[in-house]
């Protein structure tokens, strides 16, 4: 039963490379695009984990991260409509939303225990992956001080998050 | 006027301070883009803290040694009452980096 955590982890050094690849800092438009779309992964991996989660914490966990995204995607659209912004699709979004719908694919196929884990490990995987992208990449090229101070305030849900997940993975062992 | 219409007054001003303690304070702590402020706050048991969270999140203020759990709705205030002294760190369960601490003298 080996989990593959693959997705998640190579989706930090695709959000790295991508920008390195175009030789440019994300614009606004695209930061707020690649945000918006790491909420909705999460979100949409959280509802698969309510459908299929047998453990209650997981349960309970998978409904947290349903709150918590779909609050900070609401204030990410407010934004976006108070700055007249339109958010605008990219590589990067296209990857990490790739990669989201395989990772989903390969969950869908587990039951029970091992499904439990894997989610919650792979939420652990995901989580980190995004706080690393927030951190060295999307909040220093953000331009628009709001902009920033919401990837600042989504950096601590997020390791809010990481560290959820990390306490809900040692309860399953 | 007689003295003696005093006494009674005296004796309640005399017992009152004897029987009840110094008046409970209301203490406010808020949560702010996931920090609790102050994050340090001296208290009396018997005080009421005021949470008022200003997140748009849900937060708990969760102690570690299971004094306490107050549940804190986003954009809300609710009130709990200390009944416990000691020095006792809290937590939010939702997002573990939030921490802070109650000294609550008894
Ligand atoms: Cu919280």
């Amino acid at each position: 039963m080996f989990v593959r955590l693959s997705a998640a982890i190579a989706a930090l050094s695709i959000l790295g490379s991508a920008a390195l690849a175009q030789g440019a800092k994300p614009t606004d438009p695209q930061i707020a695009h690649i945000a918006y779309t790491a909420g909705v992964i999460d979100i949409t991996a959280a509802k698969q984990a309510i459908e299929k989660a047998g453990n209650k914490d997981v349960k309970a966990f998978a409904r947290d991260m349903v709150r918590d995204h779909e609050a900070v995607n609401k204030q990410a659209l407010d934004l976006v409509k108070k700055l007249n912004v339109t958010p605008e699709d990219n590589d990067t979004s296209k990857t990490l939303s790739k990669q989201a719908a395989d990772k989903l694919a390969e969950l869908a196929k587990l039951k029970g225990a091992e499904y439990d884990k894997a989610y919650v490990a792979n939420e652990v995987a995901y989580h980190k992956a995004v706080n690393g992208a927030l951190e060295t990449q999307l909040i220093p090229s953000a331009s628009n001080a709001e902009l920033k101070s919401l990837l600042q305030t989504g950096l601590k849900i997020f390791q809010g998050h990481q560290q959820h997940a990390e306490q809900v993975a040692a309860k399953l062992k | 006027m007689r003295p003696g219409r005093y006494l009674p007054v005296m004796a309640a001003l005399l017992f009152g301070a004897i029987e009840v303690p110094a008046h409970a304070a209301t203490i406010q702590i808020t949560t702010t883009d996931l920090v609790f402020a102050p994050a340090e706050v001296s208290v009396k048991v018997g005080d009421t803290i005021e949470w008022i969270n200003k997140d748009v999140f849900v937060h708990t203020a969760t102690a570690h040694n299971g004094d306490f759990d107050v549940m804190m709705p986003a954009k809300k205030t609710v009130t709990s009452v200390l009944t416990k002294a000691g020095t006792v760190e809290y937590y939010c369960r939702y997002h573990p980096n939030m921490k802070a601490v109650l000294t609550i003298a008894p």
